[in-house]
């Protein structure tokens, strides 16, 4: 049964609850302390000690249920198991064809699990592999002698070699869907989670101009793992440092009582700004698909950075903050393409928009994050505004979807920007929008 | 557990029994809660409870400790939370003052020496003197290793503390031993049972989640919340409590910003109680909506489908009492 835990904690592993060594230990421990016999239990038990949030308990009892629904197979005829090991031995064509004939369900799954283990159907880990396996696992229970036993009966050409025949194959047809669920059973366990990673990892590294609609579900739920990882990455309390000026006020108050001998020695601390954001989109037509995801980013990240403020423009700017208030987040979307993304491209209107009505938001501590392009339609850029935000913020980071061999080709006036910005640089996939993003709330830490 | 030594941690004896004693002291205990209690005891590890506000999660550790009779050790944690606050601190005014004492007497010692470093020899074999437990004030960590049966170390709301705190923590926790540097290390005599909680402010680092049991309580279902209220408030009529339990649940589920937790269920009832309520009616309901929402926006949320819920809540009543007694008032 040791076996059976240390598969269940690769198991875990494989869907991204992480297990430690000791852990391990500790989950082993609590076996030894509550027993196998008592599954709820045992599962309540295992959860305490290797799942370490609502998110991966629930992770685990999933994983609990598949895994050890299996394992009750092997375990309650665990009396006869040297007995069928004999069988499994010498598993001729007769002793399958004898089993299966004999209907009895828990000695086809004994078999079907040991013929399982023997053909190392836990190393399983795309789902394209289940057939393969299937096909092992009838392999080692004899399924050749099957067939040639099957093959012998259509060559005899009698009507009893046809009616042996087709019970043959209705045999094996039973035998190979059990298989079947049987190693699909094993890839939920070990290689769903696998895929899942190998898949994230593919999506991350994926131009966003090329995602469909279809992915949206993916997307949005790797965009909520990367905002995770970056609030847990930037929501560390900012340490105060005991260093700085002596501040002798605090200092005396509290020594007062230790007859003013300066025991406790108080510092002036400088306290760390709170991230801001204003995030300026420009919607129209090809940028607008990135807009989606620096947007759902940045609603995602609400815990770390509570104060944003998003802005949608073309030809006008304007606030959106509102309708990801009111609606769900595709339908905010529809309507921010809708009010904002008709009119030709004006960053010099945009601007200005922003200059008369929302000035106020932009201080010392704000990050003005602009995404577009920087394709004017030929009017005039406003650099001059552009240079008064970026003295008034913290940082101004310019974030585009054209590489660098594209910038200041036709009316792109990002080389006339770029002087102005911290930081401009190209987005086109995922892990380039969490690098930026990392980057800008690296300047608060 | 070693049996020569007697510790207060022995009625534990399992999570049947864990349950039952927690029961005796008025905590309605889960499976879930009970499981991970015996497994905090059995592995030698502090339980990490996360859950909503007012959920029970402090009351675990008091009502373990009331039902065990050991004491409870509490380290409310904050911003700016220190070594000094929560392990021990030299008692500086009392060194200071018996300095002051004794400097005759020291200078009478040290008197009778002749040249510098004869004195300082003096000097320095009294010093420790000064730096040994005598001197020495102990905080909640330092408390709770010192019993002589165990206690019930409550570490509050640790989530508010600073990470420095939390890495400090680790020591203490898996090892049950504090350090001082002046004295040495000091290991527990009985390991505390050790309650973590936090209301998820920030997220812990992974160190201490691997050093910690996780539990999460919840929202109770209804028949936990019922026999919660009804060893709260024992004095609530058998109808009163379902309709009321009944109406608190179907307000969680609306969409407001702080759903009520037990304590508000609580507090509630004993509003309904004070008002002499025998059954739920939407002129109480909607006067003492107060209690159990603490958003004005929230009670302007229920308020519109106030008459809805009360009826629904009063219509789950078992009993079948519903239209003879209360005029329907919507």
């Amino acid at each position: 049964m040791e076996r059976a835990l240390t598969n269940f904690i690769r198991a875990l592993r494989s869907s991204e609850v992480r297990v430690s060594t000791g852990e391990a230990l500790d989950a082993a421990r609590t076996v030894a302390l509550v027993g196998y016999g008592d599954r709820p239990l045992l599962k309540s038990s295992l959860a305490c000690v290797l799942a370490k949030s609502p998110d991966e308990k629930d992770v685990h009892d999933k994983l609990f249920d598949l895994f050890f629904a299996r394992q009750s197979h092997s375990s309650s005829s665990q009396t006869d198991d040297s007995n069928a090991e004999d069988k499994e031995s010498a598993a001729s064509a007769e002793s399958l064809v004898e089993l299966l004939e004999s209907g009895d369900d828990t000695a086809i799954a004994m078999a079907i699990e040991q013929a399982a283990e023997q053909s190392g159907l836990d190393d399983i880990r795309f789902s394209t592999q289940v057939a393969y396996y299937s096909q092992q696992i009838i392999k080692q229970m004899g399924g050749e002698g099957l067939q040639q036993k099957l093959l012998g009966a259509l060559q005899a050409h009698t009507p009893e070699g046809e009616a042996e025949a087709g019970k043959l194959i209705e045999m094996r047809r039973d035998l190979t869907m059990k298989a079947r669920e049987r190693a699909q059973q094993s890839f939920e366990v070990f290689g769903r989670g696998e895929t899942q990673q190998f898949r994230d990892e593919f999506a991350s590294t994926k131009p966003l101009s090329s995602f469909e609609m279809a992915d949206m579900d993916r997307m949005r739920a790797l965009i909520q793992k990367i905002a995770k990882r970056l609030a847990v990455k930037h929501s560390r309390r900012r340490s105060k440092r005991n260093r700085g000026q002596l501040d002798i006020r605090r200092t005396m108050r509290a020594n007062a009582g230790l007859d003013g001998v300066p025991f406790n020695v108080a510092w002036r601390q400088k306290k760390k700004d709170k991230p801001k954001i204003v995030a300026i989109c420009d919607v129209s037509g090809s940028v607008s698909r990135y807009v989606r995801f620096l947007l759902m980013l940045l609603n995602s990240l609400n815990d770390v950075v509570p104060d944003i403020h998003s802005f949608a423009f073309s030809a006008r700017l304007g606030p959106v903050d509102q309708w990801f208030d009111e609606m769900t987040f595709e339908k905010a979307m529809g309507k921010i393409i809708h009010e904002y993304g008709l009119g030709s491209t004006s960053y010099g209107q945009s601007f200005s928009d922003l200059h008369m009505n929302h000035m106020g938001l932009i201080d010392r501590r704000t990050t003005i994050i602009i995404l577009g392009d920087g394709r004017n339609n030929y009017g005039d850029p406003r650099t001059d505004l552009l240079q008064e935000f970026a003295a008034r913020a913290k940082q101004l980071v310019w974030l585009t979807p054209e590489g660098y061999s594209l910038w200041g080709t036709g009316d792109s006036e990002l080389p006339k920007y770029y002087p102005y910005c911290t930081q401009m640089s190209p987005v086109s996939t995922l892990r380039d929008l969490e690098r930026a993003v990392d980057v800008i709330l690296s300047a608060y830490a | 557990m070693g049996s020569n030594v007697k510790t207060g941690y022995e009625p534990m004896t399992s999570i049947d029994a864990i349950t039952a004693g927690l029961g005796e002291v008025g905590y309605i205990s889960t499976r879930e809660i009970s499981t991970a209690v015996f497994l905090a005891l059995g592995l030698r590890k502090p339980i990490l409870i996360e859950g909503p506000a007012g959920v029970g999660k402090t009351d675990l550790a008091q009502s373990l400790s009331r039902w065990l009779d050991l004491p409870t050790l509490r380290l409310q944690c904050y911003e700016g939370l220190d070594e000094g606050k929560a392990l021990y601190e030299w008692k500086y005014g009392k060194q200071l003052l018996y300095t002051q004492i004794l400097k005759e007497k020291l200078s009478e010692l040290i008197g009778d020496a002749d040249n510098l470093s004869a004195s300082l020899g003096k000097l320095s074999s009294f010093e420790d003197l000064f730096f040994s437990e005598q001197f020495l004030e102990s905080r909640p960590l330092l408390t709770a290793m010192q019993q002589d049966r165990g206690s019930v170390l409550l570490i509050d709301e640790i989530d508010k503390s600073d990470e420095e705190f939390e890495a400090f923590l680790l020591e203490v926790l898996s090892d049950y031993q504090v350090t001082v540097p002046e004295i040495g290390t000091i290991t527990a005599k009985v390991p505390p049972l050790v309650i973590l909680t936090s209301n998820n402010v920030r997220e812990l680092g992974d160190a201490l989640k691997r050093r910690c049991l996780h539990l999460y309580i919840g929202f109770p279902d209804h028949e936990r919340e019922r026999a919660i209220v009804r060893a709260r408030v024992p004095d609530v009529e058998t109808q009163l409590l379902s309709q009321l339990v009944s109406f608190v649940q179907s307000v969680r589920d609306a969409d407001i910003k702080k759903r009520p937790s037990i304590s508000e269920t609580v507090d509630w009832a004993k509003t309904l109680l004070l008002l002499h309520a025998n059954a739920l009616d939407e002129k109480f309901v909607r006067e003492t909506l107060n209690v159990l929402l603490k958003h004005e926006s929230d009670i302007a949320t229920i308020k519109p489908k106030l008459g809805l819920m009360v009826r629904e809540a009063v219509g789950t009543d078992a009993k079948g009492r519903k239209a003879s007694g209360y005029p329907d008032i919507s």
